[in-house]
């Protein structure tokens, strides 16, 4: 069905919710990507399956959907109950028999699967209410997770294509950039730019062609909220977009995304189709005069790809090497024409911004950073997950409230933001407001949105050199201060990590960092030395352990630690078999002892023992 | 390295079907060639050099594309594709020593492919699954979680 008014377009909203709400039970599989590695799509199956040979008055095989993220992956893979919100966790094939028998037949609560605060012992019936939820604030998250990301009438169900028709029929180009301007909205992929400056100046320059170009290049390691978008909630990325190209005046547009996010390619493509199909890509959108072409252009596994102009250069078929920025890509961008590149999150922000309003959007967050951010958890985090917040909410805030603390029990030692550009800050920082700024000032920065919580038993020179090393990897090449100058640091940060640096080689690492930071070509080299220099800074004690006493104090460091064998070894033998050096003796239920020269200290046998038996010393 | 020496001579009809089902445009290399490495797992040089007489491009900016974006890989890889994520959150939670465990029970390191073509390890930065760390991925399967006791068993039987 073709829509060729806006018209057409309200009615059809209206048929789709009417159809929708006919569903008075909604069972939501999730399928994000922490749901689907512990078998989420064999629980859909299973649903699918039972429903078919069973009836039951008011489920349909309709009712039953699959989901993109919702959010919480820690308790995956789960099973949502609406609109009651029942929440089941750590759902197995063989608890759908009773989720269909008890719940959807019988409308019992099976508490088993609930979700059951660890702390609190509290069990929670409405996820809603459950603190991990209950904190969030969600815009460009709002359809992931509730509604099926195949199927155009569920996002049109819920508004979807809605504020495209308001910008369409009630309002001129420059209105929408306005708009945009007064909401106040950064982009999101993490340099937090304001997007309506960058419409402006796009729109300003004289050309016949103008491109509208989608970054979903998520390349920073520990972050993963673009992919929950573009696989949970595709056409709102669209709807973005084609806001955009009518806002600059743009009739062609390019989605780029990482080859390493086949599902999200699939459910663009599909989204791109269903669009094209509905009359809203394509010639004549709903009838008026703006016309749109979307095409996607698939990544090949380059980091530095999410920069700009390496990002440009790549969707034009050559290597994606940066180019000196003497003049801004939106004015001369893809083919030298003016372009608007966006992340996929700040896109998902368009609908929301145009249908509630610019007022509405700077109301929330801080006054320089507008909004809600999301934010994907993970590392030694008891919720990992993916969330949105308000802008300004503290650290220890979304780690300790939303995220549940520490994994263990352990204690708290940093978090890492921004990925290889940003930097780890200290518990010291714990109350810092999230936002663009503060996060810069101290030394790290917003980034896409990773945030990766690290323990006691993490070593921050490891991490700093975990970091150099990827960046060594991904440097393109192209200038010699991120090619060279990121490969010595990386030397350097190894010999400290091997216990072999003397402190003038710290004070020789700081000044090199001053100088990649300074003479680099693009970001990438730019803010390379981020992860070193947050490290040092915040963590110098770490660093000095490993130079004068040669110890590595979160046991990381293979040359600084021994592992030894302590009293509460009950010779289970666990990590006699996970011992690929041999070094470990023993027999069963007495106590074993590992032999310090054949040791090669790759922590399997700690990391398999459940009796805490093993001591790194 | 451990080369693989199983190396059977690259269908050139399929990469010559699979060139021809694009459009003729320079724009388009990158489009190709991952096609082309979707199909046979590598990129054989007769590939490449079909590809850039294809488009009318010279054969080392192929070569230069081919070689410089990770997903592509120059030399044949096992049948079995098993990566192994090192994003920051897989890292910190002992994505080593699911490596450590691979390469002492398949014989198989980091970025190498065992010479019966059975099985490639690839290290890949971050897949998106941070929440699940760490993550191994055996073909198209995702398993999260992986304790390093079970990596090999996972590798065998998917």
């Amino acid at each position: 069905m073709k829509l060729d008014s806006i018209k057409k377009l309200d009615a059809w909203q209206k048929e789709c919710r009417k159809k929708l709400d006919s569903q008075k039970t909604k069972v939501l599989v999730c399928l994000g990507p922490g749901c689907l590695a512990g078998g989420s799509d064999i629980i859909l199956k299973e649903f699918e399956n039972i429903l078919k040979t069973k009836k039951i008055p008011g489920i349909t095989l309709e009712a039953v959907k699959k989901t993109g993220c919702h959010g919480f992956c820690a308790r995956g893979p789960m099973v949502v109950i609406e609109p009651a919100g029942i929440f089941y966790t750590k759902v197995k094939k063989t608890d759908v028999k009773d989720i269909i028998e008890k719940t959807l037949m019988k409308g019992e609560i099976i508490e088993r699967l609930l979700y059951k605060n660890p702390d609190t012992e509290e069990i929670y019936k409405d996820w809603r209410k459950i603190p991990f939820y209950a904190r969030q604030q969600r815009i460009a998250l709002r359809n992931v997770g509730q509604i099926d990301p195949d199927e155009i009438t569920d996002y049109i169900a819920n508004g979807g294509y809605s504020a495209l028709a308001k910008v369409l029929g009630t309002m001129k180009p420059r209105q929408v950039i306005e708009e945009v301007t007064k909401s106040g909205l950064r982009g999101r992929g993490g340099a937090g730019f304001p997007t309506g400056k960058k419409w402006a100046t796009c729109a300003r320059e004289v050309s016949d062609i103008r491109y509208v170009l989608c970054n979903g290049d998520e390349g920073d390691p520990g972050a993963f909220m673009d992919r929950c978008i573009m696989e949970g909630d595709p056409h709102t990325v669209l709807e973005g977009m084609i806001i955009c190209a009518y806002a600059v005046g743009s009739t062609e547009g390019y989605m780029y995304v990482r080859e390493e996010y086949p599902l999200a390619v699939v459910n663009l493509q599909k989204a791109i189709e269903d669009a094209y199909e509905h009359g809203l890509l394509g010639k004549n959108i709903l009838g008026t005069d703006h016309s749109f072409d979307i095409k996607i252009s698939r990544g090949g596994g380059a980091f530095v790809c999410g920069e700009s102009s390496a990002l440009m250069k790549s969707i034009a078929g050559e290597i994606g090497e940066p180019r000196a920025k003497y003049v801004r890509s939106v004015q001369k961008g893809l083919y030298d024409k003016p372009t608007v590149l966006n992340n996929v999150e700040s896109y998902a922000n368009i609908p929301e911004i145009i249908n509630k309003g610019a007022d509405w959007f700077a109301s929330i967050g801080t006054k320089k950073s507008t909004g809600t951010k999301a934010f994907s958890l993970a590392g030694k985090v008891r919720n990992t997950g993916l969330i949105e917040v308000p802008m300004g909410v503290t650290l220890r805030e979304i780690i300790f409230e939303i995220g549940g603390g520490v994994l263990d029990g352990r204690e708290f030692k940093a978090v890492q933001t921004g990925g290889p550009s940003g930097g780890c800050l200290p518990a010291s920082k714990l109350d810092l407001p999230v936002d663009f700024d503060t996060l810069t000032e101290n030394g790290s920065m917003m980034g896409s949105g990773g945030m990766i919580i690290m323990d006691d038993r993490t070593c921050m020179v490891d991490v700093a050199r975990y970091f150099l090393n990827f960046l060594v990897e991904e440097s393109c090449g192209k200038c010699v201060p991120c090619r060279e100058g990121l490969f010595q640091l990386h030397q350097l940060c190894l010999k400290v990590c091997n216990g072999e640096a003397t402190e003038e080689d710290l004070a020789l690492m700081e000044r090199l960092s001053k100088t990649i930071v300074k003479a680099s070509l693009c970001g990438l080299g730019q803010s390379g030395p981020n992860p070193f220099t947050s490290t040092a800074m915040y963590f110098r004690d770490e660093y000095m352990a490993h130079i004068k006493d040669h110890k590595c104090p979160g046991g990381v460091c293979k040359k600084l630690i021994t592992y030894r064998v302590n009293d509460e070894c009950n010779g289970c033998m666990a990590c006699i078999r996970v011992c690929n050096s041999n070094a470990i003796t023993g027999v069963k239920k007495q106590k074993h002892v590992i032999d310090e020269v054949k040791c090669d200290r790759c922590g399997a046998c700690y990391a398999v023992c459940n009796f805490e038996a093993i001591d790194i010393v | 390295m451990a080369q693989a020496t199983a190396v059977k001579k690259p269908d050139i009809k399929k990469i010559k079907k699979i060139i021809e089902n694009s459009p003729q445009d320079k724009k388009q290399l990158i489009m190709i060639l991952q096609d082309i490495q979707r199909e046979l797992h590598y990129l054989p040089i007769e590939a490449l050099q079909e590809v850039a007489a294809y488009l009318g491009l010279s054969y080392s900016h192929v070569y230069s594309a081919a070689t410089f974006y990770k997903s592509f890989s120059l030399v044949p890889r096992g049948e079995i594709t098993i990566r192994v994520c090192k994003g920051t959150a897989c890292h910190i939670k002992g994505a080593d020593l699911i490596l450590d465990q691979l390469k002492a029970g398949i014989g198989v390191g980091a970025g190498e492919t065992s010479p019966d073509l059975k099985y490639t390890v690839e290290v890949v930065n971050c897949v998106g699954a941070c929440a699940m760390a760490p993550v191994m991925i055996v073909n198209d399967k995702y398993f999260g979680e992986v304790k390093c006791s079970r990596a090999v068993r996972i590798a065998e039987k998917g």
